[in-house]
């Protein structure tokens, strides 16, 4: 499948896209709010999970799951925002760490303790399996679905931000909290949507990629390196970034693992340490 | 015991007077450092454990003089601990059994590494610090994994044979040895590091946390000061990854291992930053719930270190001596 460089490409590209959409809403929050969230990747999860239980639980087509785990994790993600995160706005980024660390241990050790350590099945719908035909190049038809979607996803956050009352409140909120509370915008309630948007949107990434990344109860631990890296070297705060960075991210993970699998994970690593060092601030970052 | 004046100060909050901090060895320290010894003889079946505690305790140590005295949040020092461990249980395995040389070379090892790396570490935000401490163990760990046959590989370093401690003791399998000579190491090693965040520059590392825009402007090298903090915190963690390869004469991959670091993190901030002892509270308590708890359930385990976590951050600021020196200071002021 991975027969040549445009293969290796496109597969780049919907990890890339799918590390995007699980990572946007950490971007947006971190720019915000300067919250060094590392529980970021158990929201994910938990839409990966609601997915898997409607399906096999209830029945319900994948597709039609979609959407149920975008609310599930932003249902979830509005609670503890409200409940916990909240109160630690102000507090040291150690105290944020070891906040969030402490959450993915929890989320980790309560559902395997549900849902029991092994990896959890998912039975796409026909249409989506298989191999297409694009362009003289067979594709998975899957990863194509994935970039269809998020590119949807990219372009309604998109004029979400540039175009909506609420966008402009959430730019200028990031800009600059204080004067924009001073123009009399709600920033706390800002923050609050926001932050359940971007679990929502992870949740949404966490459905779409069992299928691509796995799902298991260690997920967030596994994959919370990817998910700070695509904030870490875009910027925090912007999409374009992100965007850039996840993209950047899936290519040179994809490539290396098919080119050099001896090296395993150490390209990534190594490539994370090499553009922390000339982009301290993310390849789009405003702010050191 | 207590210095008489102490008592007789009539305003707990005086004027702020420039000097440097009290170096003096109170009677409490002489009372705590009194307690492992104690444990030597009181519980003689539990020194294997209690030797791991010695040097995770001065693992915990060597975090906190970056972490709670600089303020240069970590996610990767295992790196170091690893480079260590790696280092003299190589130069064992390959017929240099001398322990204290082997661990000076691990020490040094740490500290070369630790040197390379601060360039990378002591710019930049808590984020990017954050990614790039993680990173750097993360490709230690890929490294070891990939070249087995000098590390081992998954299996991890086997064959380590020690010469016995001063010619004289060998390390057996009650950890008798082992027990006193980590605790010796220990405790030189926290002298050193207590004389360190006591002198004048460990004043300017505190300076540094808490405004590093000031310290430049009254002639304060930041960057300078950061880079030998770190690297003096790499030597030690090395020593402390030494000690571990020699007194379990096994090295495993998992001394590079994310879990490593983010448990040390834990063990720290349960503890109390930035006060040297919460490194040997912390991972005191720590190791023992751990080695009560995780028999019951590794999974249980996880859960309630998570909530503890939480607890701690949401409650207790300063941890288990934070929490102390508060119940401390109330009691004083009920009486008075």
């Amino acid at each position: 499948m991975l027969g040549n460089l445009a293969g290796v490409l496109f597969d780049g590209v919907a990890y890339g896209s799918l590390l995007f959409i699980i990572s946007i809403g950490l971007s947006v929050t971190m720019g915000l709010m300067n919250f060094v969230n590392l529980a970021h990747g158990a929201f994910a999860m938990l839409g990966g999970y609601a997915c898997v239980l409607l399906m096999s639980r209830a029945g319900v087509p994948f597709l039609a799951t979609l959407p149920a785990a975008f609310v599930v994790a932003a249902a979830a993600g509005i609670i503890l925002e409200r409940t916990l995160y909240q109160r630690l706005y102000k507090a040291t980024h150690l105290d944020q760490v070891m906040f969030s660390i402490g959450l993915v241990f929890m989320a980790v050790a309560a559902t395997t303790y549900f849902f029991g350590p092994s990896q959890q099945p998912v039975r796409l719908p026909d249409f989506l399996r298989g191999q297409v035909r694009v362009l003289g190049l067979d594709v998975g038809a899957y990863r194509l679905f994935l970039i269809g979607v998020v590119i949807v996803a990219t372009i309604v956050l998109h004029l979400m931000l540039v175009r909506t009352r609420f966008g402009a409140q959430v730019r200028a909120s990031v800009d600059n909290s204080v004067a924009s509370a001073g123009l009399g915008i709600n920033v706390n309630r800002v923050f609050g949507v926001t932050f359940a948007l971007g679990s929502g949107l992870a949740g949404l990434g966490g459905g779409l990629g069992i299928d691509v990344l796995g799902l298991d109860p260690t997920f967030p631990l596994k994959y919370m390196v990817y998910f700070l890296l695509v904030v870490a070297i875009g910027g925090a705060g912007t999409i374009k970034g992100g965007l850039v960075a996840a993209l950047i991210l899936g290519i040179c993970d994809v490539a290396g693992k098919y080119y050099v699998p001896q090296i395993g994970s150490f390209i990534i690593y190594f490539l994370m340490v090499a553009l922390m060092m000339l982009f301290p601030a993310g390849l789009y970052g405003r702010r050191t | 015991m207590n210095p008489s004046g102490n008592s007789a100060t009539p305003a707990p909050v005086a004027a702020i007077v420039p000097r440097l901090p009290n170096d003096r060895w109170r009677a409490i320290e002489f009372a705590f450092w009194l307690l492992p010894v104690a444990a030597f003889f009181l519980f003689p079946s539990y020194r294997v454990l209690g030797s791991q505690i010695l040097i995770t305790g001065l693992f915990a140590v060597t975090l906190d003089l970056i972490l709670g005295y600089a303020g240069i949040v970590s996610l990767g020092h295992a790196a170091f601990f690893g480079v260590g461990a790696y280092v003299a249980g190589l130069l064992a395995a390959h017929g240099w059994g001398e322990p204290f040389s082997g661990l000076a070379v691990a020490g040094a090892a740490g500290a070369l590494v630790g040197f390379a790396t601060s360039v990378l570490v002591v710019r930049g935000s808590d984020l990017a610090r954050l990614m790039v401490t993680m990173g750097v163990g993360l490709m230690l760990f890929e490294v070891a994994n990939q070249i087995p046959s000098v590390t081992g590989g998954a299996d991890g370093l086997s064959g380590v044979t020690m010469d016995k401690v001063f010619g004289i003791f060998p390390f057996d399998l009650t950890g008798s040895t082992a027990y006193v000579y980590s605790l010796g190491v220990l405790f030189v090693l926290f002298v050193i590091a207590r004389r360190i965040v006591n002198s004048p520059f460990g004043l300017s590392l505190r300076a540094v946390r808490e405004n590093v825009r000031r310290m430049p402007a009254i002639g304060a090298p930041v960057t300078r000061r950061l880079t030998a903090i770190y690297t003096i915190s790499a030597a030690m963690a090395g020593v402390a990854g030494g000690l571990l390869a020699q007194t379990t004469q096994f090295v495993g991959l998992d001394v590079f291992g994310f879990p490593r670091s983010a448990d040390l993190m834990i063990m720290l901030v349960l503890g109390g930053t930035g006060r040297l002892y919460g490194g040997l509270v912390g991972a005191t308590v720590f190791m023992i719930a751990h080695s009560y708890l995780s028999d019951l359930n590794p999974v249980y385990w996880q859960f309630w270190l998570g909530l503890l976590l939480v607890v701690v951050v949401m409650s207790a600021r300063g941890g288990i001596l934070g929490a102390l020196e508060v119940l401390a200071h109330r009691f004083r002021s009920k009486r008075r």
